[in-house]
């Protein structure tokens, strides 16, 4: 019996994966357009990919729109596509519209970086675009079949990206060991998602949670399901790189191209944290009770870890990548907060706010990190930065906002990601954590000032002037002026988080958040 | 009763070929050891009820890409030729291994009622349940999925190609 095509592909459909389908024809036409260009025009892809990002960008848009007629009509919630395996909540459009800030500053970055590494290939950019359509994927996925293809296109780009170099024995060594622990991860992961499978019967994520709430109460200490939440669970928390599964992160931020480094920490992040909180907040809520122990031991090591280790690197990617550990600490405190059955808006709220500041920032820092790769020059040690407020001043400045901002220091964008951490914490008289969260903090503060002492106090250690590409200094003005402007008027960005997770009545997880 | 038996013995049989094809030392021993866990996940699927699936299982990965795999670590490793009187391995664990695993099926199946059928799972196992299952149900994912292909050979190209 033959049905016709319309049944199969609505124009609902069509429209939510509208940005989708734009990544992969711009990603396409990269790669094409790479063959036709002679070797002096190959940065040309840069801004066909950059083109992508925009239109991937109105397509989102017209998601959004659709998204609020939808509401206007009272069928809110019910803006589901591909037979509810996608969903394109306020939640998904949020995170939809960070990934592509994210990898639109990460080419900015890349274009000069890649022509000094003389690695300037039009599959560069092309895997990037590929890369967020993983992730939207991740951020839109209500099914675990959709999350775990999208889960596996995004690191499957990354563990290419973070390869390329292919003259660098790091950049090859970290590729590698990013691959070998990410495809483990990844198999822990699928085998969580199997067995969940297996109890509920079903991929839909509603559906496993209505299944699993029935279960948890005949049931409460099913041993199956509590696997499945382990595995599940260190999947998860290894791609966030959360301690104690967070070995890979350093090696892997160190070898990477720097642009692509601070793609991973903020976008790749940022993915696995939607995906994290999809998981948790959507499908698992029922087995809250339970894991709420373990997320609150892995913060406080993560805190704890990732601070202290920080404290002693004298590679600047390394450091921050230690840097990025501890920030996993903090946002993971914001799952924490709430009471045992229901996780506290605030604290998800600041998760969001966190992601949002910390794309700019740390992409910021990162920008100026890459900008001390030259000729000659590696650029990626401590003594590389030293005394750059005497070759580059305002490039010393804004890395002392980035760094500062990191710290979260008001009045910079920083402090609000954590202020909303702490305050959830608060409310829900998570007194000792908070307590910890601060103290660790403060330690935060001494590792970053290390950069900035490097910068004011100590002389530059070469003669090499420090330059910057007209696509970097643009990717810095962005993200000074992001992190300057969400630290002083932060009310639209913060009604932009809390308007994400404004989930609509008809939805089947409203009353889901505190 | 038989079903499950045949579903626990196959996949004994799949879960030592992965041990065995870590264990093993030279990649022509690990690689048929892989085709006996292609092989009995074959049969699992059987098993299930996703004949397709079974059959697509047996040509595709036991057969093609198997013989790919060979050729390739032939090609790789072309040293000289070994040759043993026979493995101790093979001796001590694999006929014995052999020998109970047939005993196992062929006491399970003379076990069940003569002339008993195996019933088949109920899963969407047909060509035509496939086909539902991908261009409808799953529709998004099975396209996502040619991105990622792309992205796979892509990166294979990046990361092998020659210096300019």
């Amino acid at each position: 019996m033959a049905m016709p095509l319309h049944q199969f592909f609505t124009s609902t459909d069509y429209l939510l994966s509208l940005p989708m389908i734009m990544l992969a024809l711009f990603g396409m036409g990269v790669l094409i357009i790479d063959l036709l260009l002679p070797p002096e025009w190959k940065r040309a892809n840069a801004w066909t990919a950059l083109v992508g990002l925009v239109f991937s960008a109105i397509a989102v848009y017209k998601v959004q729109i659709a998204d609020r007629i939808a509401e206007a009509h009272g069928q809110a919630g019910s803006f589901v596509g591909f037979g509810g395996s996608l969903v394109a909540d306020r939640f998904a459009i949020y995170f939809y519209y960070l990934f592509l800030a994210g990898a639109a500053i990460a080419i900015l970055m890349s274009v000069k970086y890649l022509e000094i590494e003389r690695e300037q290939h039009g599959e560069f950019y092309a895997l990037v675009l590929f890369s967020v359509i993983g992730m939207m994927c991740m951020a839109s996925g209500y099914d675990i079949v959709l999350l775990f293809v999208g889960l596996e296109l995004m690191a499957l780009s990354t563990y290419v990206l973070v390869g390329f170099l292919r003259r660098d024995q790091r950049s090859n060594e970290a590729a590698l060991k990013y691959l070998l622990l990410g495809a483990f991860s990844s198999g822990i992961f699928a085998y969580g998602l199997s067995l969940f499978y297996g109890l509920a019967g079903s991929t839909n994520l509603g559906q496993i949670a209505l299944t699993l709430e029935q279960h948890f109460l005949a049931n409460p200490k099913d041993p199956v399901a509590i696997l499945a939440l382990l595995t599940t669970a260190t999947g998860l928390l290894f791609k966030i790189a959360a301690v104690p599964f967070h070995q890979w992160a350093p090696d892997a931020y160190e070898g990477a191209p720097t642009s692509i480094t601070g793609y991973m920490s903020v976008a790749v992040k940022a993915a696995g944290w939607a995906l994290l909180l999809r998981i948790f907040l959507y499908m698992l809520y029922p087995l809250r009770p339970i894991y709420l122990p373990m997320i609150i031991f892995v913060s406080l090591a993560t805190l704890t870890a990732g601070n202290l280790a920080a404290l002693t690197q004298s590679n600047l990617k390394r450091l921050l990548a230690y840097s990025s550990i501890a920030h996993v600490g903090y946002m993971l405190l914001g799952l924490v907060a709430g009471n045992t059955n229901n996780a506290s808006s605030t604290g998800i709220k600041g998760i969001m706010v966190y992601l949002l500041v910390y794309t700019f920032m740390n992409l910021g820092a990162f920008a100026v990190i890459t900008s001390l790769r030259r000729r000659d020059i590696i650029g990626d040690e401590i003594d590389d930065i030293a005394g750059l407020m005497f070759k580059a001043p305002t490039e010393a400045i804004l890395m002392l906002v980035f760094l500062l901002s990191l710290a979260g220091i008001p009045p910079l964008a920083g402090f609000w990601g954590k202020y909303f951490i702490f305050l959830s914490l608060i409310e829900s008289g998570h007194y000792a954590l908070a307590t910890v969260a601060v103290l660790y903090a403060v330690l935060g503060l001494y590792y970053y000032m290390r950069i900035a002492n490097a910068m004011f106090m100590r002389r530059a250690e070469t003669a090499e002037p420090v330059s910057l590409s007209p696509g970097l200094r643009l990717a810095l003005a962005i993200t000074a002026l992001g992190t300057v402007i969400i630290g002083i008027f932060p009310e639209v960005f913060l009604r932009a988080a809390a308007w994400s997770l404004s989930v609509p009545q008809a939805s089947a997880v409203a009353g889901l958040l505190k | 009763m038989l079903h499950l038996a045949l579903f626990l013995i196959f996949g004994v049989i799949a879960v030592v070929g992965a041990i065995n094809l870590i264990a093993q030392t030279h990649p022509i021993n690990s690689a048929l050891s892989l085709v006996v866990v292609m092989g009995s996940l074959a049969a699992e699927y059987l098993l299930l009820g996703a004949e397709f699936l079974g059959a697509i299982q047996v040509i595709v990965y036991a057969g093609a890409i198997m013989v790919l795999f060979v050729f390739t670590i032939m090609l790789l490793n072309a040293g000289a030729e070994e040759q043993t009187r026979g493995s101790k391995v093979a001796i001590i664990i694999g006929i014995p291994g052999m020998v109970i695993g047939s005993v196992a099926v062929a006491w399970a199946l003379i076990r069940a009622h003569t002339g008993a059928e195996v019933p088949v799972g109920s899963l969407y196992g047909s060509a035509q349940g496939i086909g539902h299952l991908l261009f409808r149900d799953f529709l998004l994912p099975f396209e996502i999925t040619s991105v990622l292909i792309l992205i796979a050979i892509m990166g294979a190209v990046v990361l092998a190609r020659r210096e300019s």
